[in-house]
């Protein structure tokens, strides 16, 4: 027989290698981007890529600049955050601290529900739904616009917010809110006033979360946002989002080509951006941990 | 001891289940009998019809066909991913140069031909432009109806990703590679821009022949309206050949498979896909 303590090692060690296997597909997705990504340096300077105005990747000479790309990523996912946030956050708290628990029962799954639905129905519904709606609502010539992708994206981004808010207001303890009731604070109050207060890194890293999921969708903006590469000076253009860019010309750009190598330079580009983001969701989620028991 | 053979058993059986799953498949491959078909999707609609058809002939030949655009098509033959790349556009000097290096010789079969038809929304009264016209809407030039003699409506330019065959085929007959205007929108698919054109009043967009539908209005260019009759003798100005490519010369089923493309059976179904034969049809 096998002594326990071996057959104990053994067992660990294959659940570390199992552990171990996504941090090596991360790795090996690192470098393959960056190994396809970077030659596209030896064309075009790095700050000339990021900041060139046109993005004219099959002219002749042609034209690698991303900026136009960034600032449609940006529009989109600051439109997404004023419309994920405040809506995420108040159902959050009616959730957390207002709702029966028998609605919150029945509102809680169809929440996750929302965030399972695959991102090519947004889509659609963007084209088919809220287009038409913004193009008449403003008078546009077209209703693909960086507002109609916001409004998607915020929709999409909002059950992210919701859950890991609630999450963060549940957490606070019970002891937070009966201090404050006892002390002759209204319910609102306590909620404002100690509840969300002692819960803000988680909810500041859901707002992060969120502000991630926008920026990385790809097959909804691809659809609704219009897809001009004009740096754009009003919500009511079409933009190009990064994400978008890539779907749509990675099938047809010259395998080894400047312009394949632009593409995965631009997923480079937001490979960094995410990292950046979840960074700072960590460290608001550690920041704040030491000060109180109820932080995520 | 009873529990070890049972253990043996399981594992004898796991490892035969294993052999067969690895093998079934290499059998059926080695045989030859299958072709794999990727590339642009301008051709899809038609080497689906094509394969379909070819399957009921030959059910014996397993056939696949997928999309991704004539560049993928193109890498995948190169690869020896597939046996056939079908592409909207010729294959480009630094491809046969990738093909040269690996000691490929493509070869290379016009199997029908593909008229690009410029649509506006019904309502548009506009019926006719030139290629001059054309140009200077896609350039930026013109950007409202009423200097075409239209109704005062701002043009909204709709065009394909800058990598799609289609829009080289486009950017190469009617821009002489003149920049498109940056504030164009963008669709990825012929589809895409004829929905995009049929819920835009001011649009212009421009498809394959195949792809026109009663929701959008083609219109005349240089007063040739696009019809397979005129792509054909090359009266109309927006035309242009589409490929199968394989490596060297088609033997076995696939020159069986391109022969079939090729006859008349084979060119009506390109033609019942709105594209123009270029070969007797049934």
């Amino acid at each position: 027989m096998i002594p326990r303590k071996y057959k104990e090692r053994a067992i660990e060690g294959v659940f570390l290698s199992f552990a171990s296997i996504s941090l090596v597909v991360l790795l090996f997705i690192m470098l393959f981007l960056f190994r396809e990504g970077l030659p596209i340096f030896r064309v075009i300077g790095p700050l000339e890529f990021l900041f060139g105005k046109s993005w004219y990747p099959t002219y002749e000479p042609p034209e690698f600049g991303i900026l136009p790309l960034i600032m449609g990523s940006l529009f989109i996912t600051v439109g997404a955050i004023v419309v994920a946030i405040p809506l995420g956050l108040a159902s959050a708290i009616y959730l957390a601290e207002i709702a029966h628990p028998r609605i919150r029962e029945w509102v809680k799954p169809a929440i996750e529900l929302l965030a399972g639905v695959p991102s090519v129905i947004y889509g659609f519904f963007g084209l088919l739904v809220l287009a038409p709606f913004i193009q008449d609502l403003f008078n546009l010539p077209t209703g693909l616009t960086a507002l109609t992708a916001s409004l998607l994206l915020g929709i999409m981004a909002t059950p992210t917010v919701i859950s890991i808010s609630e999450d963060a207001l549940n957490s606070v303890p019970g002891s937070y809110r009966e201090a404050s009731l006892a002390l002759g604070a209204t319910r609102w109050q306590t909620t404002i006033r100690v509840v969300v207060p002692a819960a803000l890194s988680g909810i500041s890293t859901a707002c992060i979360l969120g502000m991630a999921r926008a920026i990385e969708e790809t097959m909804a903006v691809l659809m609704v946002a219009g897809g001009a590469t004009l740096i754009p000076t009003s919500f009511l253009q079409p933009v190009r989002p990064l994400t978008a860019t890539i779907i749509a010309e990675m099938g047809e750009a010259i395998h080894g080509s400047p312009h394949f190598h632009a593409l995965f330079a631009i997923g480079v580009v937001l490979f960094f951006i995410t990292l950046g983001l979840n960074l700072l969701a960590d460290f608001l989620t550690h920041r704040f941990k030491e000060t109180g028991s109820g932080t995520l | 001891m009873g529990r070890n053979n049972a253990w043996a058993k399981a594992g004898v059986t796991l490892v035969a289940i294993f052999v067969m799953l690895l093998c079934s498949p290499s059998l059926g491959l080695s045989k030859g009998k299958s072709i794999t078909i990727r590339g642009s999707t301008t051709v899809l609609p038609i080497a689906q019809r094509l394969a379909e058809k070819y399957y009921q002939l030959h059910p014996e030949v397993g056939i696949s066909v997928s999309g991704g655009g004539s560049g993928v098509g193109i890498k995948a033959l190169l690869d020896g991913m597939v046996d056939i790349a079908s592409a909207s556009r010729p294959m480009k000097d630094k491809e046969w140069k990738i093909a040269e290096t690996k000691g490929i010789k493509p070869h290379e079969q016009v199997i029908a031909k593909d008229g690009i038809a410029v649509i506006v929304h019904p309502t548009n009264p506009i019926s006719e432009l030139t290629m001059a016209q054309i140009k200077d809407i896609y350039a930026g030039r013109m950007d409202n109806w009423s200097q075409l003699g239209g109704p005062g409506r701002k043009i909204v330019v709709v065009s394909r990703e800058s990598a799609s065959g289609t829009y080289e085929c486009f950017h190469k007959i009617v821009m002489k590679k003149e920049k498109i205007t940056p504030a164009a929108i963008l669709q990825a698919a012929n589809a895409g821009v004829v929905n995009t054109v049929a819920q835009t009043e001011g649009a212009i967009g421009y498809i394959g022949l195949g792809y026109i539908t009663g929701k959008v209005k083609a219109l005349k260019v240089n007063g040739v309206y696009p019809t397979s009759e005129v792509v054909r003798k090359e009266t109309y100005p927006i035309s242009r050949p589409l490929f199968m490519y394989t490596r060297g010369k088609p033997q076995g089923v696939v020159a069986v498979f391109i022969n079939f493309v090729l006859s008349p059976e084979g060119q009506r179904i390109a033609q019942k896909e709105g594209f123009v034969p270029i070969r007797p049809v049934k």
